[in-house]
């Protein structure tokens, strides 16, 4: 199952797909792979991303313009998994093009492509019922989100329903990068522990190397996105490279602070 | 989801606890200007010559529009949580102002998020939230109107969750707002049901009211759902044409799907993407509508049909000429169906409209669509 964490910690990187077209993305994904990230999680872009800052809102309005669709997320994600077997990949959505598309024909599609698992991320898992039921009935990883506001009756609830891991979010917010992590952060580690054995990643502002180290000494993994759409829309034309060479500095960061240690 | 169950909670003792009660009341009455008259519209009556149109005058409460009945109820609530921030979104900017006094009646920070293109053909509401203390935040994402302000209304509730309410001002997002956004506007329905037993004696054949959100209308239609024989109809926004992006009729061109929290009928593209719409009232001017609006319509007790920008311009003229009421431009929506219904109907009937708000803050966009040289 590639949906596991060979590294302490794992580095989780996310992209929105289409942004700025869907062959860049195969290829920046290719390069987080290739430079030694563990999972991708694929976003689909969204028309209102209420759960997102300004820069994968930017990013998702960049990809929309040209029309990119869930539909196609999936293609470009069939395509990844030929090349990276051993890579997790996630696709990471909205609930409604998820519904337009049919919650079962979604699974069905996103398990032929070779996808570990999905995280809706305007889907509490209050709501989840028959999205548990297909993401079962698909072999699939359901991914939710455990905020640092979420009482602990709600974090076991979120556990027992993840499968491969358990997103925790570092602070309240949208996604964006933060100067500082806030204490929040180690907090809902220390409780998720408490709830589950699944490894925990944890994400939500994290964009340096140190903060990366930082992290990765009470997390299992970490995931870096706003700061890898940062790198792709500041990089035009040289996207790929550009987030290879971050992935790269990122993971030196991390050995270098175990080194230290 | 942890705020939601404590707003929830919340709601549900403060819906117990008499003192909460009394003391809405008393806002309402005293603070807010309810009851609300039901105005007999003689003179409209008689030259549309069919059912008797009673107006239910929502336009004459304190800020102008229905939406203060909301924004005392949950400003009360806030008060109750302990929190002292207080967000919201606007379209027409009717319940941003709303908020705005509310907020400075009881003391609370407040922060409004309003699409630029709302500010600009709303600068006046802009200026009076101003004017209340509130800090009015422009949102330039997609199409600078209600869904964007509430898309960023939503991210600084996530932010900010643990000091900030957010006062929601339609019948729209996650429970338990739908459920007390209409609870807090049902005293329309209920003041309505009295006084045209009152006056007539008998029921209405029908209320109309205009629906963006659905607030207004929900508020409206709510006591008489039990009536079956009072037909139930909301009006949307038909903008300017029929194709995906000029209207929001969400009824019309509209499907099932999930926006900002809620299922209901959206406007989208065949990949789930939200459509852009258009309407000459900001209010109305918003992709989705409240789930019970769904499941009235659904269940067949309720109907909805759109008005187009001319038809809701040409009502506000006629309102204004036949009894010197000028109507909101979402209101007029509600009379422009009026026009084209009663003449069908049979003297003895009767049909209630509400009139949510008024025209003030609509004399700009008038001014630039109505010759009156």
């Amino acid at each position: 199952m590639p949906l596991a964490f060979y590294k302490k910690p794992a580095l989780v990187v996310y992209v929105t797909c289409g942004d700025p077209d869907l062959a860049t993305t195969r290829e920046i994904v290719l390069a987080a792979i290739e430079a030694g990230a563990d999972v991708i999680e694929l976003g689909v872009p969204f028309s209102d991303p209420v759960a997102d800052g300004p820069v994968i809102q930017r990013a998702s309005e960049r990809a929309l313009k040209h029309g990119t669709s869930l539909a196609q997320v999936l293609t470009l994600a069939a395509e990844v998994r030929v090349q990276a077997q051993s890579t997790g990949l996630i696709i990471f959505s909205y609930l409604n093009p998820i519904l337009q598309m049919g919650m079962e024909k979604f699974c069905k599609v996103t398990r032929a492509a070779g996808v570990d698992g999905v995280l809706v991320t305007d889907l509490p898992v209050e709501e989840a019922g028959e999205y548990l039921r297909a993401m079962r009935k698909y072999d699939l990883a359901p991914v939710f989100l455990a905020a640092p506001t979420s009482p602990d009756g709600r974090l076991k609830r979120i556990a027992e329903a993840s499968r491969g891991f358990v997103y925790a979010v570092s602070r309240t917010g949208v996604t964006g990068t933060r100067q500082e992590l806030a204490s929040d952060a180690k907090k809902l580690v220390k409780r998720l522990r408490r709830v589950t054995k699944l490894p925990i990643a944890l994400g939500f502002g994290i964009s340096t190397a140190e903060q990366f180290a930082e992290v990765g000494e009470f997390a299992d993994a970490v995931v870096v996105g706003s700061a890898i759409v940062e790198h792709i829309e500041r990089n035009r034309g040289r996207e790929a490279a550009a987030v290879g060479e971050f992935v790269r500095t990122l993971l030196a960061g991390a050995q270098l602070s175990v080194a230290a240690r | 989801m942890a705020a939601l169950e404590e707003l929830e909670r919340e709601y549900e003792r403060a819906k117990r606890d008499k003192k909460f009660q009394a003391r809405l009341t008393q806002l309402l009455t005293t603070y807010a200007g309810r009851p609300t008259p039901l105005f007999f519209a003689r003179r409209l009556t008689e030259k549309l010559g069919g059912a008797k149109i009673y107006l239910k005058r929502e336009d004459l409460l304190h800020t102008g529009a229905h939406k203060i009945n909301n924004c005392l109820g949950q400003g009360l609530l806030v008060e109750r949580m302990g929190k002292h921030r207080v967000i919201a979104e606007t379209g027409a900017g009717q319940h941003g102002v709303a908020t705005a006094t509310v907020c400075a009646l009881l003391g609370f920070e407040c922060v409004v998020y309003m699409g630029t293109e709302d500010m600009r053909r709303q600068e006046l509401n802009v200026f009076r939230m101003r004017l209340l203390g509130a800090e009015v935040r422009g949102v330039e994402s997609g199409s600078r109107t209600l869904k964007d302000a509430i898309n960023e209304a939503m991210r600084d509730w996530v932010t900010n969750v643990r000091t900030t309410h957010y006062l929601l001002g339609s019948v729209l997002g996650a429970h338990p707002y739908p459920t007390m956004v209409r609870d807090f506007h049902r005293v329309i329905g209920r003041e309505a049901r009295a006084q045209i037993l009152k006056a007539e004696g008998k029921l209405p054949a029908a209320i109309i009211a205009c629906v963006g959100g659905g607030s207004n209308s929900i508020g409206i239609f709510y006591d008489f759902i039990k009536d079956e024989k009072v037909r139930l109809i909301g009006v949307e926004a038909g903008g300017r044409g029929e194709k995906l992006g000029d209207h929001a009729a969400r009824f019309r061109g509209g499907s099932p799907g999930v926006l900002q929290g809620t299922y209901s009928y959206v406007l989208q593209d065949s990949g789930g993407q939200i459509a852009l719409t258009h309407s000459v009232s900001a209010g109305l001017d918003y992709p989705s509508i409240g789930p019970e609006h769904a499941a009235l319509r659904d269940a067949g007790r309720a109907e909805y049909v759109p008005a187009s920008d001319a038809e809701a311009l040409a009502a506000t003229t006629l309102l204004a000429r036949t009894e010197g009421i000028i109507p909101a431009l979402e209101s007029a929506h509600a009379v422009a169906e009026v026009v084209k219904r009663a003449p069908r109907m049979k003297k003895s009937e009767i049909v209630i409209v509400n009139i949510s708000g008024r025209g003030d803050k609509d004399i700009g966009i008038m001014r630039e669509n109505l010759n009156l040289d």
